[in-house]
């Protein structure tokens, strides 16, 4: 349960469960956004750490657990990065009901550890009225000394830390100075050696900013604070990054450039996956005595899996750049450049974040979508998520396109004629999205303009430590589903494939029950060019995208020819130029993902919206291919495009 | 008790105030920006009060919009809008429409007699 992650992609697991706490000593790190809470987190805790959610809300719970040196073992909860407490967003609920121990299930902590960014002390002293009016053991950590440092601002935390009755400490959570100070408080609160926080100066009424933020001067002056100088680099790169006409082209180069590397730098790393996978196959098949342990290993489970944990390297490059976009701060450039875009299809900036998150899955895109204040905004903005390309068509487009379009170079070597389709096809996904988006904030979620607020952090180097968690993460996810959701898919199919018995012996796969299902549904996916080969994979892949390649895998091995030749060669021979096309186009559109179903479920409270969601894009998708296929057949377009 | 009345008698005050400073710009079309989408490259003014629903002004008060701070435009998003915005030690992008509603105080001291 706890193991569910919150991004746990299209998995058919339920959405994320809370990570049950043990009785252990509870520690919550708070903090406002870019504040490196994060960071410190992971750095606290490394590996040792799960995602869930906070029991009955959709807010991120991430948990984890670190050994102190009296062989204590002490729970750490990352809270959601708020500015005040006031109980305005679901986040600031949820933290609030936290910390003071009214979150079923979370026990109340035992201690808080304040973050804050020392370069803005003023600002983010602001949290700590709220947080040391609650009356818990508190340390206040100001994180990014280095830059404030380098940047020449200064302050003096014995002084500060008199200021706030509670201990400070200056650390830098990316490099690791200073980190020995949180432990050791987090060992004395363990031995219960911690004192409540007692402010010198009287805490402002907490509701009323201008006095909160007067009380945060007053104790930062008396704290010895000195502001540091402006970011000097930030500055300079924006000039460039916001620049008029270089922006929207370094946007554009950044987003051809992570397609062209998703699809050519993964490809060696990915071919000898596939060598490896097949080899093996091939001498587990030499060294097994016949027999249907051996068919279904070998056909079943080889075949199925297989075919799908190829394309791992390239959905953790996708990751990768998609963490070093969000940790540099260039993420919040991009949602700038394009709010003017967003207003036009009647979204905002802000909901760029999700949707460029999407890109990777739709589960905790659509759960980032809480940051969007306005309700309708929030809903189109939900109701388009799907449409995105998600990291769980890729081995679906990169299958299909490896095998069916012949690469030429376009712009030298920085774009070749299979990255352009894929572009093609992330493109398509796009404008599908901001077209509906159009739609729907046109008609039934008709609202005024909102407003838009975003901050712009400092650019940073993203630390190869969070990088590496992130991709670490991730490969645990999709190893995960690869390991049940994918292997119980093949394994049924084999099974199906292989029943009724005739004589004793199974069937010709065309004659099995999976054939049976196939034939079934192959008078309605024909005049989209699918056979009923496909149309087991599209039933299989309900469940989720990439099953349709493990399914596919598991149907072509049985008929020898995958084992031979491969699956893109199986297809080659198996699939028409049109259909193929038609299948990209389809798993452009269509919704298929039990888990995207089950937390738009929640997040909308009610069935209504999946279900037009689902409704909507399958027919987007049928209607798509329909039109594709015909269109194929008719052009010449294919005679220069496919082998 | 008292600090009730001077509290009120600030807020009349600042209303008298905006009111006035509101007339000159309609009156002699004053180059002295009265919001903050008004200011120019390199101007800054000081942040009087918000004019917005109050969930959307403690908001942006706690992003640094708070009255009497000091603001600055910085650079903006192709095509002038979005703009960001220097504020309390942070650079905080918002719409033009917002910008609108964040009145300024006038802030030229010899005019500072006017307001009496």
């Amino acid at each position: 349960m706890s193991d569910c992650q919150s991004c746990g992609g299209c998995s058919v697991a339920i959405p994320p469960s809370p990570v049950a706490l043990a009785d252990t000593h509870v520690i919550a790190i708070i903090g406002p956004p870019n504040s490196g809470k994060s960071t410190l987190f992971n750095r606290l805790t490394g590996l040792r750490q799960k995602v869930g959610n906070f029991p009955g809300v959709t807010v991120e719970q991430r948990v984890g657990r670190t050994r102190l040196s009296n062989n204590r073992e002490i729970t750490l909860v990352d809270l959601p990065g708020v500015y005040s407490l006031d109980a305005r967003s679901e986040d600031e609920r949820v933290t609030r009901d936290v910390l003071n121990g009214q979150m079923p299930g979370v026990p109340k902590p035992d201690a808080v550890l304040l973050i804050l960014d020392c370069t803005n002390l003023g600002r983010h002293l602001l949290l700590a009225a709220p947080i040391l009016s609650l009356q818990l053991p508190t340390l206040v950590i100001l994180n990014m000394a280095d830059d404030l440092q380098s940047r020449g601002g200064s302050v003096d935390t014995a002084a500060l830390s008199c200021e706030l009755g509670a201990p400070v400490a200056l650390i830098s959570a990316a490099k690791g100075d200073g980190v020995e100070k949180v432990i050791q408080f987090v060992e004395g609160t363990s031995e219960g050696s911690a004192k409540v926080a007692k402010p010198r100066i009287e805490l402002p009424i907490l509701q009323d900013i201008p006095k909160c933020r007067k009380w945060a001067q007053q104790v930062g002056q008396n704290g010895g604070y000195h502001a540091p100088a402006p970011p000097l680099w930030t500055r300079r790169l924006d000039s460039i990054f916001l620049h008029p006409v270089l922006g929207p082209l370094i946007f554009l180069a950044v987003v051809v450039g992570v397609f062209q590397t998703i699809f050519s730098g993964a490809k060696p790393i990915m071919d000898s996956l596939t060598m490896g996978i097949q080899s093996s196959g091939a001498w587990l098949g030499a060294m097994l005595p016949d027999s249907i342990f051996k068919s279904l290993l070998i056909e079943g489970v080889w075949s199925g899996v297989g075919s799908v944990i190829v394309f791992l390297p390239q959905i953790l490059l996708l990751f990768l750049f998609i963490g070093i976009l969000e940790d540099s701060g260039y993420l919040a450039r991009a949602a700038l450049i394009a709010d003017r875009t967003m207003a036009k299809f009647g979204l905002q900036g802000k909901a760029f974040i999700p949707l460029l998150s999407a890109y990777a899955c739709a589960v905790p895109a659509i759960m980032a979508t809480r940051t969007i204040e306005n309700k309708r905004d929030r809903m189109a903005t939900i109701m388009i998520a799907p449409l995105m390309t998600c990291s769980a068509r890729l081995p679906v487009y990169t299958l299909l396109i490896a095998a069916f379009i012949h690469e030429r170079p376009l712009i030298g070597h920085f774009l070749g004629t299979q990255a352009a389709v894929l572009l093609g096809l992330y493109v398509l996904g796009f404008v599908a999205a901001i077209v509906t988006a159009w739609m729907l904030k046109s008609s039934v979620l008709k609202s005024g303009r909102t407003s838009f607020m975003l901050e712009m952090p400092p650019y940073r180097w993203p630390t190869v430590r969070s990088l590496g968690l992130r991709l670490f993460d991730r490969s645990k996810i999709f190893l995960r589903r690869a390991g049940t959701v994918i292997l119980t898919v093949s394994v049924v199919l084999w099974i199906l494939a292989h029943l009724p018995l005739h004589d004793g012996k199974p069937p010709q796969i065309a004659d099995s029950f999976a054939g049976m299902i196939g034939h079934a549904v192959e008078p309605a996916i024909k005049p989209l060019g699918f056979n009923w080969k496909i149309g087991i994979g599209l039933l299989s892949s309900l469940a989720a995208r990439e099953v349709i390649v493990g399914t596919l895998g598991t149907i072509y091995g049985m008929e020898g020819t995958a084992q031979s030749e491969g699956l893109q060669k199986a297809l080659q021979s198996d699939l028409t130029p049109g259909g193929a096309v038609a299948l990209l186009i389809f798993f452009a559109f269509a919704m298929q993902c039990m888990s995207t179903i089950a937390v738009v479920r929640r997040e909308s409270g009610g069935w209504k919206w999946p279900a037009i969601q689902f409704a909507y894009m399958t027919l987007l998708a049928y209607l798509a291919a329909f039109v594709t296929n015909h269109l194929l057949q008719a052009s010449t377009i294919l005679a220069t495009l496919t082998k | 008790m008292m600090e009730v009345l001077t509290c009120l008698k600030t807020a009349f005050h600042t209303e008298v105030r905006m009111q006035l400073s509101f007339n000159k710009v309609v009156g002699k079309r004053s180059r002295i920006a009265s919001n903050l989408s008004e200011l120019k490259a390199g101007e800054q003014g000081i942040l009087d009060r918000l004019d917005l629903p109050e969930e959307v002004a403690k908001r942006l008060m706690e992003l640094g919009f708070v009255p009497g701070h000091v603001i600055e435009p910085a650079l903006s998003a192709p095509g002038g809008e979005p703009r960001v915005y220097r504020v309390d030690g942070s650079e905080i992008a918002i719409r033009r429409e917002t910008a609108r509603h964040l009145i300024l105080r006038k802030r030229v001291p010899s005019q500072a007699s006017d307001r009496s």
